[in-house]
């Protein structure tokens, strides 16, 4: 068990309580709480600001321990400022950078204090920063040079900024500087939930169309006491599995594109689409928009359409399984793919990666296996990791998590529960409450957290997308790599820019 | 190492669809089209516009319209219908050249008709796009993109997104288009050479689709630039944006 320096709330995965009952302590105990538990290898799942009246701003943080299944939860008051966290604890560098720029609230000896977003302070009158113009960190020298990309790509892909300080063909650091989606959600949800408040939960991050909705779906059962029964949480592991394949599967034909390997590329761009097809079969959108609801899932699955999407994963496994294996026995990828792009497991742990990109640092950390939740509680799926932190490696876990999928959507096609897939909702939401709701999305650990008000109104909802932790080891994996090098480095963690800008 | 490459193509097979000289690809049976009205609807019942979450249905004298450039074809509004007015069909076929042609109403079309004469002149051999994802979920971005694989292989008709303004004939917008990608979107519109043209696909380029309101995006693409194609959905099906790219240029 870890040990803490305060006391803090210890709850499990979407466990609900009164908001009152999280421990409130002063600014030194909290700072020692998280760094104590992270220094004794938990995690921060969140770290974020709630108004309180006046200057006040209430800092929360959720430290999630994996071994133990459980999260812990502890809050401390500020105003103006406070000691940064991040010179002693890595993982909070982006949520201390968001706190300054949300709230303006100074964390003291921030080394990298720039803008997130480039958004509106939630509070005052304060202007947003103008959108890319900030110190970007630069390196000089006669062969010293720099090469800036973006925000507009060029593939068919979200728009971002980055800057590589290179010599020669050696990128000595990448500095990524986002925000160019933004689109004010987290600002929109206090006071709903809203007529559009399930919609932008849908497109928060339209790729994570299930692993958001489910989230946000999870928390209003929560706050409302009731449950999906057991067919709407068959239905929504089915649907979570297929865009993790769907997404896999993608980027797996994606990076054997940026090597040059065509056959792979092509094939998986193509079995890609029958994932995503395989999602149509449920709700008739290939990414699943309307079929997760509060209380279960809006459509139902009878025999029939379990036969077709039986019929379907068969030819998918085949198809995939040639496309890939082919891939991974061809020499010349594995040549490009082995010791790029590495991300030792000790930066993995500090700076906090989470999903596939952590487990092929070789961190063990899965919310599916050890904080479970829906049909996870009852068909296990299992964790894979691998421990060479390269792009190989986050290949390989990504094609193993493929295998997986394939048998979890197979397993609960053949063991389809009987019965509603939809509870009704009733009432409103559990005034004065408070929950952490986790889910395994295929790019990582989705975390919202939320609080109602006295009316059962949304008093805050933090999200905090699996991206929003790892662009930034994308910009570790880059060190001393080739510039050429970084399409496929960044494919191998292919993050979502919206779902970081929000 | 080759016989494991022969043997693998063998497998795949050859993927590329007919359509448009042979048959439609099958769309899911659960697939939300066009909507139609029919049938007429109880008096003073405004049941359809109440449900609906972004303002997309809207009544002229006592007939209920649907705005395609604002619905997310969440059907919520089929489902409420006391009357059963409204229905969602499987029809595909969505895109329009006018912002008005996407309005739905008792009576109207099947589909937006003939597109323009003058793209398929300039651009009926060859159309090269720019895609600027300005604030898009990465689901119209992912059902644009899938074009270009194997099995629908937009390429075969001289279409293609390209790496430069520079070498575009237009710019495909997908996104409601942030504030913080406005300048992004105008130096790049500006960067194409002219005579130009600008496509914006799915509900949030062409209204601000489920984010409509928020004071962070300027409300789609025509706000910032002039739009010659509109490609409705939330996010389009893969077929009704290479529908509406074939009939822009006079291909279908």
């Amino acid at each position: 068990m870890p040990r803490f320096h305060a006391e803090t709330l210890d709850v499990y995965n979407g466990q609900t309580f009164p908001v009152s009952a999280c421990p409130n302590t002063d600014m030194a105990s909290f700072r020692a709480t998280l760094i104590g538990g992270v220094s004794q290898g938990l995690r921060i799942s969140a770290l974020f600001g709630a108004p309180l009246a006046g200057d006040t701003l209430r800092l929360y943080a959720v430290l999630t321990d994996d071994n133990a299944g459980r999260l812990h939860l502890i809050s401390t008051d500020v105003t103006g400022s406070y000691t940064a966290l991040t010179p002693s604890c890595a993982q909070a560098h982006m949520f201390e950078r968001e706190i300054f720029e949300q709230w303006g609230v100074r964390p003291e000896g921030h080394p990298w204090l720039k803008p997130v977003r480039f958004e509106t302070p939630f509070r005052g009158n304060g202007k947003a920063a103008p959108i890319g113009i900030t110190d970007f960190f630069h390196m000089k020298g006669d062969e010293a040079h720099e090469v800036a990309v973006g925000p507009v790509h060029a593939g068919v892909i979200e728009p971002g900024h980055f800057r590589f300080q290179c010599h020669g063909e050696t990128v000595y650091h990448l500095e990524i500087s986002l925000g160019y989606q933004h689109r004010g959600i987290e600002r929109k949800i206090p006071g709903g939930p809203h007529p559009l408040t399930p919609f932008q939960m849908e497109t928060l991050a339209g790729d994570t169309t299930i692993g958001h909705m489910g989230t946000y779906c999870r928390m209003i059962e929560h706050f409302s006491g009731i449950a999906s029964p057991a067919k709407g949480q068959a239905i929504r592991g089915i649907a979570a599995e297929l865009e993790r394949l769907a997404n896999h599967i993608g980027d797996l034909g994606a990076m054997a594109g940026d090597v040059g390997f065509l056959p792979t590329m092509s094939y998986c761009g193509r079995i890609r689409g029958d994932a995503l097809n395989m999602t149509a079969v449920l709700c008739g959108n290939r990414f699943g928009r309307g079929l997760v609801v509060p209380g279960g899932t809006a459509f139902d699955l009878d025999s029939r359409l379990i036969e077709i999407l039986l019929k379907r994963l068969d030819d998918l496994e085949k198809d995939a399984t040639s496309a890939i294996e082919l891939m991974f026995n061809t020499p010349s990828v594995l040549a490009r793919f082995e010791n790029t792009g590495r991300v030792s497991r000790e930066t993995a742990r500090e700076i906090g990666l989470v999903g596939p990109a952590a487990r092929s640092c070789g961190l063990t950390q899965d919310i599916r296996f050890q904080h479970p939740y829906g049909i996870y509680n009852y068909i296990m799926a299992q964790m894979y990791t691998w421990h060479t932190g390269d792009c190989f490696s986050r290949a390989y876990v990504r094609w193993l998590e493929i295998q997986e999928s394939m048998a979890f959507v197979r397993q609960v096609l053949h063991a389809m529960p009987s019965g509603e897939t939809r509870t009704a909702m009733r009432g409103q939401l559990a005034p004065d409450t408070m929950s952490v709701t986790l889910t395994e999305g295929w790019r990582g650990e989705i975390c919202h957290a939320a609080a109602t008000d006295a009316n059962g109104r949304f008093a805050f909802y933090k999200i905090v997308d699996p991206s929003f932790h790892n662009w930034f080891g994308l910009a570790q994996a880059l060190r001393d790599q080739q510039i050429s090098d970084f399409p496929l480095c960044n494919k191998s963690f292919n993050l979502s820019y919206c779902g970081h800008d929000l | 190492m080759l016989i494991d490459l022969i043997k693998a193509r063998f497998h795949q097979k050859h993927r590329t669809m007919a359509w448009p000289d042979g048959p439609l690809p099958p769309l899911p049976e659960r697939f939300a089209g066009r909507p139609v009205i029919e049938g007429s609807c109880a008096d003073n019942c405004r049941t359809c516009a109440d449900v609906c979450p972004v303002a997309a249905v809207s009544f002229k004298e006592k007939a209920p319209l649907i705005d395609t450039g604002r619905c997310l074809f969440c059907r919520r509004c089929e489902a409420a219908c006391p009357s059963e007015a409204i229905r969602f069909t499987h029809e595909y076929r969505l895109a329009g050249r006018n912002r008005d042609d996407l309005t739905v109403s008792q009576g109207c079309g099947p589909f937006p008709e003939a597109l323009v004469e003058k793209a398929r002149s300039l651009f009926g051999r060859s159309l090269k796009l720019r895609e600027i994802s300005a604030g898009g979920c990465n689901a119209c971005e992912a059902d644009s993109n899938v074009l270009t694989t194997v099995g629908w292989d937009l390429g075969r008709f001289g279409i293609q997104f390209v790496a430069s303004p520079r070498h575009a004939d237009g710019i495909f917008i997908t996104g409601p288009v942030p504030k913080n990608m406005e300048t992004a979107v105008l130096k790049t519109y500006h960067a194409v050479p002219q005579p130009r043209i600008v496509i914006a696909t799915g509900a949030c380029a062409i209204s601000g689709g489920p984010f409509a309101g928020n004071p962070e995006h300027c409300g789609g693409a025509s706000s910032v630039v002039p739009v010659d194609l509109f490609i409705p959905g939330c996010p389009p099906h893969p077929l009704t944006i290479l529908d509406g790219l074939l009939r822009f240029i006079g291909r279908v």
